[in-house]
C-alpha cells in the first residue's frame, strides 16, 4: 500500500495492571488495523516497561526507595479496583487464564512483535529514578515533542 | 466455500483473533480467501469492522455450535 498509514498514539500514565492491559489491547488491535502505533509511557506507566529482575545500579536514597516501592515489571502491577493488597491481581490472572485472555506481559511482547513503538518518557524516568538498564530492550526514549510529532497526525489519541 | 487458508482462532480472546487474522492475511495474495474460525463473541463485530477498514471483503459468515466462521477475501 502506498498511502500514508494511519496512526494511533496512546499515553500510558497509569501504573495499574488493568489500565495498562486496556492500553496494550488497543495498541495491538490498532497494529492489526495496520496503524503505526506509539505507546508513550510516562510516570507510573513506566513500570510496565521495567524488567522483573532486580539489578545493582548507582542510585541515591530516594531513587532506591522509589525503585523498591514501585512494581518491578508488568506482572507485579496492581489493579485500579479491587486490588485487595495484591489478592486482586492473583484472582484476575486466574480468571484470565480460564478465558484464555493474554496477560499484560504477553500483550507487551505481542506489541513489540507487531512493531508497536514503545517510548519511555525521559523526564519522568529521572523523577522516578529509573535508568535505561532497568527497562525493556528495544524501546525508545523521548520527550513531549516526539510524542506530539506522532500525535499530531494521529487518528486515534488516548490518555490512559 | 473454498478457502485458500484456514485460520483456527477458536478459544482465543480479544485482541488475538484480529491480530492472528492480520498475520494470516499478510501471507495471502490479493483475491485469495481466508477462512477464520473463532469462538470470541465480539469477533463478529470486530472482524466485520476490520475487513471494512483494511480494504478486504467479508464474503460470508456463519455461526454453528458457538463457532463463528468468516470468509474474507484479501483486497
Amino acid at each position: 500500500m502506498t498511502e500514508q498509514k494511519k496512526r494511533t498514539t496512546i499515553v500510558l500514565f497509569s501504573g495499574d495492571y488493568d489500565k495498562a492491559m486496556a492500553a496494550y489491547i488497543i495498541a495491538n488491535g490498532a497494529a492489526a488495523y495496520d496503524h503505526e502505533v506509539t505507546i508513550f509511557h510516562t510516570f507510573w506507566g513506566l513500570n510496565a516497561l521495567r524488567k522483573d529482575e532486580p539489578m545493582e545500579l548507582k542510585k541515591g536514597f530516594l531513587e532506591k526507595m522509589f525503585a523498591k516501592m514501585m512494581p518491578r515489571g508488568a506482572d507485579k502491577m496492581g489493579l485500579s479496583n479491587m486490588n485487595f493488597a495484591g489478592m486482586g491481581p492473583k484472582m484476575i490472572k486466574h480468571v484470565m487464564k480460564k478465558h484464555n485472555a493474554m496477560t499484560l506481559s504477553q500483550l507487551i511482547e505481542m506489541a513489540q512483535e507487531q512493531d508497536v513503538k514503545l517510548v519511555a518518557c525521559t523526564m519522568t524516568m529521572d523523577l522516578l529514578g529509573l535508568q535505561q538498564e532497568e527497562l525493556l530492550d528495544d524501546i525508545e526514549y523521548a520527550g513531549v515533542a516526539a510524542y506530539l510529532a506522532d500525535a499530531e497526525d494521529g487518528n486515534v489519541n488516548l490518555f490512559i | 466455500m473454498n478457502a485458500d487458508q484456514v485460520l483456527d482462532a477458536k478459544g482465543l480472546a480479544c485482541p488475538m483473533p484480529i491480530v492472528k487474522t492480520k498475520k494470516a492475511m499478510n501471507n495471502l495474495e490479493a483475491g485469495q480467501i481466508l477462512e477464520v474460525k473463532t469462538t470470541d463473541k465480539g469477533a463478529k463485530s470486530d472482524l466485520t469492522a476490520w475487513t471494512k477498514s483494511t480494504g478486504h471483503m467479508l464474503l460470508d459468515s456463519k455461526e454453528e455450535d458457538n463457532v463463528f466462521t468468516f470468509y474474507i477475501q484479501k483486497g
